[in-house]
């Protein structure tokens, strides 16, 4: 009960707050609601038992990338896109795809559902205090059976930071 | 109706003693505050040779309670160009992250709010670097040239120190092999050695970025008066200035827990497994009955009335302090049959006595150097963070874990393992440094103003 | 507990909205920032399948989402202060241009 009470709390806030963050005008409260998403869907990670992947989203998307967003948006300058036109007019293309997205999903969990005695599966094949200690078993996975795609993440990483430096520095 | 009541009690049945620890803390942490700022003028005055706050209460020991109610009943200005609604958010986040961090840190092994959480270190570490937004959207919301350029510096200063901050923590918990707090003091306890000493250059990394983070000086210049006026709390007055400064001396108290949890052994006494050493339990008692005496001994002294019973009451206080640190010592002294009953308690109290011991003296560190060091350029600042404390950090971890390493092989335990990670850290240093040099004489003689290029 | 079909409309909604977002809005720093929701949507499915099964696999990859939503962010933001260098604007109808 108290599980139900937690995830419909944040999922009504992440919903809420990413809905806001593509409707504002205004990119510093779009920034804001985005934080507020993201820091809604940690919790979801959370009720999901997934703590480290809690703190990584809140360590490295909220305190990291999103910093990132908030200082370029002070650095450009703002004043010119708050007075312009918010949406392009795409509108009808965006409807078209979210509503084939949606079907197409809901066409899939409607058909599990018919599907003689599978129907939707609930949450519940390892209870959740029985679970072992969750940053232990993601770091022995990542660096046993994920050691690879983890080196790859790793210098995908790098060739960003470099990336970035190069884009962002003035020519000389 | 009825499901929202079930759950509230759900609710409350399971989580009850967390609620209370937080609520005590949100409910007493202003006042420490207000006695942190009233003790850190104290101490300001003695290195200047004055007397600080004297006219409110005794020895000015009333002054927080008056400096509360002033800026409560203070005006409260919102600029006319500002975003209200961002205006409104942005001390709030700051005090928010600030005091939410506190639930991760364990004050002696009863009082912890978040029990055992496997992430630990990480959930403070990571929750208190969210109060960087309540800088910037502060800065920027107040709509002024002075706020915004000093929300970025602070964080830049933030971000950039952050680093460096991560990187030293990650030596420490090498030692540990957790995240969890109790199992980092634990982990202290059975090698008998604080890690602080076993990492002594991580140590003294943690130590300087923790001061950048905070924004303390000497590297305070995000909200120095002679620099940006105050920075990104320029427009900010009144009760929305006593959040971010209330949020500022939160973060301090949550940087020397967490240095003090993981480089200087949390709750255990010094020298914890030195039997010998065991009389070191009764300082606690004595400590705060000579504090007690010391007042009784200035009642007489106070002019006023009034300022005498105050007096009293305060020596009082201390008596009574006294007694509780004392009651888990001294009653298996008398009966010891009672030694397993009172074991609980005696851990309990006197861990948390040791705790806000290590942590005052590790502010009070902050205090002394804000009063003796002059402050940095912003240059200067962002060069001491990238060109040498991230690298001397990164090293260090490399070292470090060699250092572990080798030592596992030679099955050195505890105070051998000195022996391993003291030349480590000692290289590490020497390399760092090497890279600082290196870096200086290849880089082209700069103007000393343009620190523009750093912002980058 | 609760079915995973719950998590699965939530990381739809999201993943939905970010859609929208990438597809309407003009301002660049705001695509990216649907992007970053479209993101966090995989990430909810990832981790709630990762529950259902008892295997953090589901983790290990919404980690590497997150890595590699942390470079995208980081090389999309460079290349916006690039152009916002040069053409003085951050909207998207305005980049039309190939070269300048």
């Amino acid at each position: 009960m108290l599980d139900q009470v937690i995830f419909y709390l944040f999922s009504a806030v992440a919903v809420a707050g990413a809905i806001l963050t593509v409707t504002r005008r205004n990119v510093v409260h779009s920034a804001i609601f985005l934080i507020t998403a993201l820091l809604a869907t940690a919790g979801i990670f959370l009720q999901l038992r997934a703590e480290f992947l809690f703190i990584v989203q809140i360590i490295l998307y909220v305190g990291g990338i999103m910093v990132l967003f908030v200082f370029v948006i002070m650095l450009v300058n703002l004043d010119v896109a708050v007075r312009q036109l918010r949406f392009a007019r795409q509108k009808w293309v965006a409807l078209l795809i979210s509503l084939a997205l949606a079907a197409q999903v809901g066409l899939m969990l409607w058909s599990t559902g018919k599907m003689p005695g599978q129907g939707v599966p609930v949450l519940s094949a390892v209870p959740a205090d029985k679970l072992p200690p969750n940053s232990e078993e993601v770091a022995k996975s990542l660096f046993s059976s994920y050691l690879l795609p983890f080196e790859i993440a790793s210098v995908l990483l790098l060739v960003a930071m470099i990336g970035a430096v190069v884009m962002a520095k003035r020519r000389a | 109706m009825q499901a929202v009541t079930q759950v509230t009690t759900e609710f409350v049945k399971q989580y009850w003693a967390p609620l209370l620890c937080g609520f005590a803390i949100v409910a007493i942490l202003p006042l420490i505050v207000g006695y942190v700022v009233l003790v850190e003028r104290k101490i300001m005055a003695d290195m200047q040779a004055r007397l600080g706050p004297m006219r409110v209460g005794p020895h000015g020991l009333l002054q927080p309670i008056a400096d509360a109610v002033k800026l409560l009943i203070k005006e409260d200005i919102i600029p006319e160009d500002a975003d209200k609604l961002v205006f409104w958010l942005a001390p709030v986040l700051s005090v928010g992250a600030a005091l939410l961090a506190m639930a991760g840190l364990a004050i002696g092994p009863a009082f912890q709010i978040a029990k055992d959480i496997n992430i630990g270190i990480l959930f403070v570490v990571g929750v208190s670097a969210l109060g960087i937004f309540g800088i910037v959207l502060g800065g920027w919301a107040s709509n002024s040239h002075y706020s915004l350029i000093g929300a970025l510096r602070s964080s830049a200063q933030l971000v950039s120190y952050e680093t460096a901050a991560g990187m030293a923590l990650v030596s420490g918990l090498l030692f540990a092999g957790t995240l969890n707090v109790t199992s980092i003091v634990q982990a202290q306890y059975d090698q008998g050695i604080w890690f602080g000493l076993l990492a002594p250059v991580a140590f003294f990394t943690y130590l300087v970025a923790s001061i950048a983070e905070t924004n303390r000086a000497p590297f305070d210049l995000p909200e120095a008066e002679s620099e940006l006026v105050a920075g990104y709390m320029t427009e900010f007055s009144g009760f929305r200035w006593s959040l971010y400064f209330l949020a500022e001396y939160t973060n301090m108290i949550v940087v020397a827990s967490v240095a003090t949890t993981l480089f200087l052994g949390g709750w255990l006494r010094p020298f914890p497994r030195t039997h010998w050493l065991d009389f070191l339990d009764f300082l606690p008692m004595v400590l705060m009955t000579g504090i007690g005496i010391y007042g009784l001994l200035r009642v007489p002294k106070q002019p006023a009335r009034v300022q005498q019973l105050f007096m009293l009451a305060v020596a009082g206080m201390c008596f009574a302090a006294a007694f509780v640190l004392a009651a888990p010592v001294l009653i298996p002294f008398f009966k010891s049959s009672l030694i397993a009953a009172v074991k609980p308690y005696h851990d309990g109290i006197l861990g948390g006595f040791w705790f806000i011991f290590k942590v005052s003296l590790y502010i009070y560190f902050f205090m002394w150097l804000r009063f003796t060091l002059p402050r940095y350029r912003f240059d200067q600042l962002m060069r001491l963070g990238w060109h040498f404390l991230i690298p001397l950090s990164i090293i260090n971890v490399l070292v470090i874990g060699v250092a572990m390493i080798l030592g596992s092989h030679f099955h050195l335990e505890g105070w051998q393992l000195l022996l391993t990670t003291i030349p480590a850290s000692v290289l590490a240093l020497i390399i760092a440094l090497f890279i600082l040099n290196a870096e200086q004489k290849s880089e082209p003689q700069r103007a000393s103003g343009d620190a523009s290029d750093t912002y980058a | 507990m609760l079915p995973i079909g719950h998590y699965l409309f939530l990381g739809l909604a999201l993943f939905i909205i970010g859609v929208i977002g990438v597809v309407t809005r003009r301002n660049v720093i705001v695509i990216l920032m649907s992007i970053e929701l479209i993101l966090n949507a995989v990430n909810i499915n990832l981790v709630a399948f990762s529950r259902l099964y008892g295997d953090v696999a589901g983790q290990v990859f919404a980690l590497f989402i997150i890595a590699d939503a942390a470079a995208e962010a980081a090389v999309g933001l460079g290349i916006i202060i690039a152009f916002f260098r040069n053409r003085e604007t951050v909207l998207e109808d305005e980049m039309d241009l190939l070269k300048w």
